[in-house]
């Protein structure tokens, strides 16, 4: 699940520089947004979507625990 | 009541809340070094996405998005926006949790801390502490220039007697000087008192009011353009390459015979067609190592130190796309919207108007009422601040800690003598700021926002590098810095020190080329020297 994260992450990179709407207006999102301005916007939805997922899936282990013992010293 | 006085009322009463703000979060320090500049690790998740998404968007995000929009069309929102929301998230995930980490556990406060432990190096400070501050400095002034010229633009009227002008622009505005002073006494006294506390307060607080008054705007504006889809109509009309990313040959022969039937009656064409322009797409596709630059900002690095646990970076790493977004889309369609907009027959944007950056208060001027004028100046301030307070509060950690605390004093500077430091270093740098603003008020600074960008995300490679391969080493890393030092400046200089703002190198933004010669530098100098040694290694990457 890791690496499939990973590799949507950068598919959206790549899908991101809009093959599809480049020269295109219509058709008009919700009756007025241009599809180039909707597509991107749902780049960013698709971008949370999967940042979620990264940090559902992809979250790295065991930093806190290795961090807090001795963060406690550095707080002091 | 003039508008211009309703905008000093709003934006008064605003400064006085943030200032309450500020001095509230004092109640809660604790006196030492480690509070002062990091909060003592303390803050959250919310307060830490809000911070970061404050300190990350600029003045740019409201005003520069809808100017840009009205001189280019809807391509800036993936050029900027959109990049930015996976780049950014990308940072906040690889890099900010990492150091979050490193730093708690060996109690660094900058930058340049991690990079002394990390590259065996005690000198690398040297070389990273002018490029770094030298990066910041212009960010900085371009924050209170801004603030100073939003204020005397948005206040005309209000005080006719005090403040008489030759310009009947701004008879009765606060001047510039006066304007700027007042933002930077603000910040200063929250961040002197309140420290990155008060700093994550208020940008909570700040960003807060301009996500909620660019939306305002919004709605308000379509409304009086009679709906959002009667407004986009008329762009259709006059300006259709403004809604697509690309001119089209269809899109030139519309400019052709709206410009023709302009130059014949302007008075019955209403609306002079703007010239169709294009993104090329390989320049579109480089602007995707500008948000790299979030990797190492310094002021970041200070945020990201402040969570209270790696958990409080979720929220950041998840919502920040969707928070550009929500800023973003509104200011892009209001500046598209711009370009043809007509209210009672009349041109809302005069035909010739030149100030891009301009478009949205003009338009807020023109079509909505003096108090959702007097709104829009605080949250333009809002977000001008919530990056300004961060950019301070850094530069006199790094002074302090770094310079004097490292070099001068030995490692031997008490707490409080480390706050006291850090309060000296904050107020001393206000104030040269401020000095440099007023004397040297010159719109040759904006150029230049681009290309600290660009300087700090070709120092990305470093940063990345530290964190994820363990055989970067010293003259690795001295290399990287010394190549964008070079590279940046000798492509600072081709573009003519920034007043060519349609430079490119190979088709490309110049960070594609300056990034490109930083890793190379890097990865080619590490592996022909000497790995660090295995000490370094298991402190930063464990027992292999």
């Amino acid at each position: 699940m890791k690496k499939l994260v990973f590799v949507m992450i950068v598919l959206l990179a790549l899908v991101h520089q809009d093959f599809w709407w480049w020269d295109q207006i219509d058709p008009l999102v919700l009756g007025f947004i241009p599809i180039g301005l909707a597509y991107q916007a749902g780049v960013s939805v698709v971008a949370a979507i999967l940042w979620a997922l990264a940090v559902r899936y992809c979250w790295p282990a065991g930093l806190e625990g290795e961090a807090s013992p001795l963060g406690e010293r550095g707080d002091a | 009541m003039s508008a211009g006085m309703v905008a000093v009322i709003v934006v008064v009463c605003y400064l006085g809340l943030l200032l309450g703000l500020g001095l509230f979060s004092n109640r809660f320090f604790r006196g030492t070094a480690a509070d002062y500049f990091l909060a003592s690790h303390g803050i959250g998740p919310f307060l830490l996405l809000m911070s970061l998404f404050g300190t990350t968007m600029t003045a740019f995000a409201l005003v520069g998005s809808s100017g840009e929009a009205f001189k280019a069309g809807i391509g800036v929102y993936g050029k900027m926006a959109s990049w930015s929301g996976i780049i950014h998230s990308a940072c906040f995930f690889l890099i900010g949790i990492k150091l979050w980490s490193f730093g708690k556990r060996h109690g660094y406060v900058t930058q340049i801390q991690f990079f002394r432990d990390r590259f065996e190096s005690d000198k690398i400070g040297l070389v990273l502490f002018p490029i770094l501050v030298g990066l910041v400095i212009p960010y900085l002034l371009i924050g209170v220039i801004s603030s100073g010229t939003v204020i005397e633009s948005l206040t005309g009227g209000a005080f006719p007697d005090l403040f008489p002008s030759a310009n009947p622009r701004f008879i009765g505005a606060v001047p510039y000087w006066l304007g700027a002073a007042v933002i930077c006494l603000v910040v200063m006294i929250y961040v002197f008192f309140g420290g990155v506390r008060g700093t994550a307060w208020a940008n909570a607080f700040q960003t807060v009011v301009f996500m909620i008054l660019g939306c305002v705007t919004f709605f308000v504006i379509a409304d009086k353009l009679g709906g959002s889809a009667a407004a986009t109509e008329l762009v259709r009309e006059y300006n259709p390459s403004r809604l697509k990313s690309t001119a089209t040959g269809a899109d030139e022969q519309v400019y052709a015979e709206k410009i023709g039937a302009w130059e014949k009656d302007a008075k019955a064409a209403v609306i002079k067609p703007k010239k169709p322009k294009s993104i090329p797409q390989l320049a579109f596709l480089s602007y995707l190592f500008i948000p790299l630059s979030v990797g190492m900002f310094p002021h970041l690095f200070q945020h990201w130190l402040t969570a209270k646990s790696a958990k409080s970076f979720r929220l950041p790493v998840i919502l920040h796309p969707l928070m550009i977004m929500i800023v973003w889309v509104p200011c892009v369609m209001i500046g598209v919207w711009a370009t043809s907009a007509v209210v009672a027959g009349k041109p809302v944007i005069p035909p010739n108007f030149g100030n891009a950056n301009a478009v949205l208060a003009l338009m807020v001027k023109k079509m909505t009422s003096p108090l959702l004028g007097g709104f829009l100046t605080a949250g333009i301030l809002a977000a001008i601040m919530s990056s300004l307070d961060s950019q301070f509060l850094c530069i006199g950690s790094i002074f302090t800690n770094d310079i004097v605390a490292h070099y001068i004093a030995g490692d031997t500077l008490t707490d409080k003598q480390r706050v006291m430091y850090g309060r000296i270093f904050v107020v001393a740098i206000v104030l040269l700021t401020y000095l440099i603003a007023v004397f040297w008020k010159t719109k040759a600074v904006f150029p230049m926002a681009v290309w600290c960008f660009s300087g700090f995300a070709s120092l990305f490679p470093l940063v990345f590098a530290s964190l994820y391969w363990r055989r970067v080493t010293k003259m690795g890393a001295y290399a990287c810095v010394m190549t964008v030092a070079v590279v940046w400046l000798y492509l600072f200089r081709d573009s003519g020190w920034g007043a060519n703002r349609e430079y490119l190198v190979f088709g490309m933004m110049p960070v594609a080329t300056i990034i490109g010669c930083s890793t190379a530098a890097l990865v080619f100098v590490s592996l022909a020297t000497k790995p660090p040694s295995a000490a370094t290694i298991e402190k930063f990457f464990g027992r292999s």
